[in-house]
């Protein structure tokens, strides 16, 4: 099997100009950041989470909390897989009861990350409400989830994969779509 | 990295990459038990049966709580109150308990190698929950977990250790793992407990000494453990407690040769007033309490580790990881590395 990559979806700036929106339409929904606090989704999700946060800080003046979330424990698929990537702790050092929590992720696919992630979070407390924020959506979902905050929303077949490059992690910074060929 | 493991039988086969790889799978396990609600269902629907052919309360319950925390379900067997006691041989019980369709068994029992020759027989995933003098993997892990969140590395650390050593596997699980960070060892105790086969059973290199002055002992220690003298064996050849406490008692006097930071662990239960004062058992430098919470940590991390994933042939169809090098059915496996097997 080949992996193709087919197009670029966005460039390093267009994925910052595309936080700074998130980011005035989390503040903007939320009425104020009082008790809001953003949760990365391990791995992507926690550098798109602290950026987001850095950018709010610039809107209200507000240093609003990010913690990151480890679902591994939490997979629906853990009795046929064991999970390849290394365990990873969750660190999120406020309490989440009471808080608007914005869950932040690099890509929205079945949804099921998402379902996991919001049971790791019930174990921590009660927050008071729980949004989801993506950068790409790109549909085909197995799950009732959708995001509230989305980046841009990609049709896509069920053999592609959309592979989020930040700087970060991947000492390079773009989106792209690649596809799985049989040779 | 990752690292799959059949059984966790002994730490002597372990490497030093193997058993941080434990250590660290270990960690996310800690922030749970700090969580208000402790209960996962990550293993639901699996059973975990812990038999125990030795007396003991810790360790049961310790992975007991391990299990139901994680959601598996325990079938417990004490040799007290089993067929044991009438009679039936070590491998019939077993065959008996897993019968029953367990996917793990977790034991304890009197005899060195015990657990080796029951995995042998069984195709579910064996726990070594201690096994006569040999080894007690688990408690050398949590132990050593101990150690490296206090002093922040295992590297090139002194090792004191007080007791019993001949009769010990915690002893013999601490050395095995340490050794493997380049710590060095002191053992001290009566005579007889010390026996100088004991310099040896480290890897080649490794620099185990024996002493007999506990003052001796203790001079530059980053750690000191503490064995539970026994009271039962004191009398073997004519030890009275008396002169135990006299000559190798840990005391707070004592305990100010080692370094100024050392840490005291026991693995319990503790003899108050023989071989530790209730004064250093309580003080700062003691993380006997630390010791039993990270203990179910470990012993999660254990449980994880040897029960998720299926067969290898059952590759999960739907990926939702994102990457391809992470996705479960395409990325390259490294070999499974079985525990002394």
């Amino acid at each position: 099997m080949r992996i193709v990559e087919k197009a670029q979806l966005m460039s390093a700036p267009e994925i910052d100009r595309t936080l700074q929106r998130l980011a005035h339409q989390i503040v903007e929904k939320s009425g104020g950041t009082k008790h809001l606090a953003l949760i990365g989704i391990r791995r992507r999700g926690v550098p798109l989470a602290q950026r987001i946060s850095q950018a709010m800080r610039g809107i209200d003046g507000v240093d609003v909390p990010v913690g990151t979330l480890d679902i591994t424990l939490y997979r629906d698929d853990l009795s046929k897989v064991a999970p390849q990537a290394v365990l990873q702790s969750s660190d999120i050092t406020f309490g989440v009861d009471g808080m608007d929590l914005v869950l932040v992720d690099d890509v929205l696919y079945t949804g099921r990350t998402i379902r996991a992630a919001m049971n790791g979070l019930f174990d921590l407390g009660r927050p008071q409400r729980v949004s989801l924020c993506v950068l790409i959506d790109r549909g085909h979902r197995e799950m009732p989830i959708e995001a509230q905050f989305v980046g841009r929303t990609v049709q896509t077949s069920e053999t592609e994969i959309i592979e989020v490059r930040l700087r970060e992690i991947d000492n390079e910074e773009r989106v792209v779509l690649v596809d799985r060929q049989e040779p | 990295m990752t690292y799959r493991f059949r059984d966790l039988l002994a730490l002597e086969p372990l490497s030093a990459d193997e058993l941080t790889f434990l250590l660290d799978q270990s960690r996310p396990f800690q922030a749970i038990q700090r969580n208000p609600l402790k209960k996962l269902a990550t293993l639901r629907g699996k059973t975990v049966a812990l038999a125990f052919f030795e007396n003991s309360t810790r360790t049961r319950i310790s992975f007991g709580t391990a299990a139901s925390r994680l959601g598996a379900d325990t079938m417990n067997l004490q040799a007290e109150s089993s067929s044991v006691k009438k009679g039936e041989s070590l491998l019939d019980t077993v065959h008996t308990l897993n019968a029953m369709k367990p996917d793990c068994l977790v034991m304890r029992h009197a005899a060195s190698g015990a657990a080796d020759f029951v995995a042998r027989h069984l195709d579910i995933p064996v726990i070594n929950a201690g096994d006569g003098t040999h080894e007690h993997p688990s408690q050398g892990l949590l132990d050593a977990l101990t150690i490296r969140d206090r002093k922040g590395s295992l590297r090139n650390l002194h090792v004191t250790i007080l007791g019993d050593i001949a009769h010990s596997r915690v002893a013999r699980s601490n050395i095995h793992l340490l050794s493997k960070f380049g710590c060095r060892f002191t053992l001290c105790g009566p005579a007889m407990w010390v026996p100088r086969e004991l310099e040896s059973i480290g890897p080649p290199g490794a620099s185990i000494r024996r002493v007999f002055r506990i003052e001796e002992a203790l001079e530059d220690a980053d750690v000191v453990l503490v064995l539970r003298v026994q009271t039962e064996r004191l009398h073997e050849p004519a030890l009275p407690a008396t002169d135990y406490i006299l000559l190798y008692q840990l005391s707070a006097e004592r305990l100010r040769l080692a370094k100024s930071d050392a840490i005291i662990l026991h693995p319990g239960p503790m003899n108050r007033g023989v071989e530790i004062t209730p004064e250093v058992a309580d003080g700062p430098q003691s993380c006997v309490l630390e010791q039993v919470t990270n203990g179910i940590a470990v012993r999660m991390a254990l449980l994880f580790l040897l029960l998720v994933g299926g067969s290898e042939e059952e590759a999960h169809p739907a990926a939702e990881m994102q990457e391809p090098g992470e996705r479960p059915s395409t990325d390259a496996k490294k070999d499974p590395s079985h525990a002394s097997r």
